[in-house]
């Protein structure tokens, strides 16, 4: 599959699914450390979610959204269904404007990231404000910054494994 | 997307979408608003969380270890000096209430008589569960903590969990292995108060924010900045006398009908670390008259 990514425009190599699954998973269980009421630590499951969603909008999707924020939903105490919306949402805008944010370079689709998670945020807010819990203050929204600026790092790494060639040349470094 | 091109060929698997995303979203967006509907509003899901709580919970206790291993790492290079020290404090706390400890025995018999002589009823002491607090939920709108007791060590919904220095909470949630404590300073949360001073008996919500509020009282009600607030007990969940809060400030402002109070919580509430759960007192129920039974038998015998 061609298609465009940061300044380099090389063609990656496929994907392989199991390590879709496997970031997924892996950031599940960042999500599953429990940092208290510490503000700014990211969204992991969101911030990948939205990753693969943009660069294999054909596999994971929705689904995988829903699937995932219910899993949250019980591990973080929170209310059924609350991250589950909240991710499902993410997903299907990350997933519509996946053409258009990979035409850009890294910087810019940080920047395009940025209101897909704060929106996810925002539906969050907006469905436990509406059952009358408290607001958690501003500072609640600096996670979706903090995973804003990790943007650059998680591209790197989730695309590490399609940049690897498939056998080794000697007559081509990469 | 038709299931078979022009010339009898299926399509190329990169136009296998499934769906089309809107009918997508709209089926998913409907099963969250279901959830959430059939969770807030009808608390029908706990069977299903406690399906995918039991199926996480070895993922979240791996992920748990590393996160205790570094807290006892901390300990384990704490210096003998400061344990030496924090020792010789508990030992001259414990001299301290020495005095009252022995009188307490003694205390508890004279009042169970006294009780008997004035035909009163008994009050019942609640046996307890030592547990630790795990961890704070991540939840950033709710105040809950984790505690390492569960369904399996007899804990139940709806019991009371204090510390050493009074009420902390009370027990929201129960999972085989862990349950989950909503704190007094949840919004949600409510627990029946009075006033040590005087008596007076109110209700205390959480108010966010770390904060609590003694909700429903006249702006001329008798409460005093460092008043101490202790459970009254007419709930029947907490046991009487233990202490909850202190009164901090008191705004008396005649527009509104009732006075804002606001109160800080005398446990440790926030902190982390041992705490005891009041299991179940078994109060026995009033005995009720035995008229009820005559009347379906009468019933049941016309019909026959």
């Amino acid at each position: 599959m061609i298609q465009p990514t940061h300044s380099s425009r090389r063609i990656l190599l496929p994907v392989r699914p199991w390590f879709i699954w496997l970031t997924l998973g892996l950031a599940a269980l960042l999500n599953l450390i429990p940092t208290g009421r510490l503000p700014g630590i990211p969204d992991w499951l969101a911030l990948v979610l939205a990753f693969w969603c943009i660069h294999q909008p054909l596999k994971v999707g929705m689904g995988a959204g829903f699937a995932f924020g219910l899993a949250m939903d019980v591990a973080q105490a929170s209310v059924l269904g609350q991250h589950a919306l909240a991710y499902v949402l993410l997903a299907f805008a990350a997933s519509s404007l996946s053409r258009r944010i990979l035409w850009f370079p890294l910087t810019q689709q940080a920047l395009h990231v940025l209101p897909l998670l704060l929106g996810t945020q925002l539906v969050m807010l907006a469905i436990r404000m509406s059952v009358g819990d408290e607001f958690p203050g501003l500072a609640y929204f600096l996670s979706s910054v903090v995973a804003t600026l990790l943007w650059h790092p998680a591209s790197y790494l989730l695309l590490l494994p399609q940049y690897q060639p498939i056998e080794r040349d000697e007559n081509r470094p990469i | 997307m038709s299931a078979t091109g022009p010339i009898g060929h299926t399509p190329p698997p990169f136009f296998k979408r499934g769906p089309a995303p809107l009918a997508q979203l709209a089926f998913y967006v409907a099963l969250s608003l279901l959830l959430l509907v059939a969770d807030l509003r009808f608390r029908m899901l706990e069977p299903l969380r406690l399906v995918i709580a039991t199926a996480l919970w070895p993922l979240q206790r791996a992920v748990l270890l590393p996160v205790e291993g570094m807290g006892e790492a901390g300990h384990y290079f704490a210096s003998l000096a400061k344990l030496e020290q924090e020792n010789a404090e508990l030992r001259a706390r414990q001299l301290a209430q020495a005095n009252q400890l022995l009188r307490q025995a003694h205390l508890e018999e004279e009042n169970r008589r006294l009780r008997t002589l004035l035909d009163m009823a008994e009050r019942i002491d609640a046996p307890a569960r030592a547990a630790e607090i795990l961890y704070a939920a991540r939840d950033p709108f709710s105040r809950r903590v984790i505690i390492d007791r569960g369904a399996t060590h007899g804990i139940e919904s709806g019991q009371a969990v204090i510390d050493d220095l009074g009420v902390i909470g009370q027990v929201t949630r129960v999972f085989p292995l862990t349950s989950e404590v909503t704190l007094l300073t949840d919004k949600h949360q409510m627990i029946p108060v009075q006033v040590a001073r005087n008596g007076l008996r109110a209700v205390l919500a959480g108010a966010g924010g770390g904060r609590m509020e003694l909700k429903y009282l006249p702006a001329n009600a008798d409460v005093a900045p460092d008043d101490l607030l202790v459970t009254s007990g007419l709930d029947g969940i907490y046991l009487p006398g233990l202490p909850v809060a202190k009164v901090v400030s008191i705004d008396r402002d005649n527009s509104f009908a009732f006075a804002r109070i606001e109160c800080a919580p005398v446990a440790g509430v926030e902190r982390h670390g041992q705490v005891l759960v009041l299991l179940r007192r078994s109060t026995p129920p009033p005995e009720e008259p035995a008229e009820e039974p005559a009347k379906p038998a009468k019933g049941r015998k016309q019909r026959k």
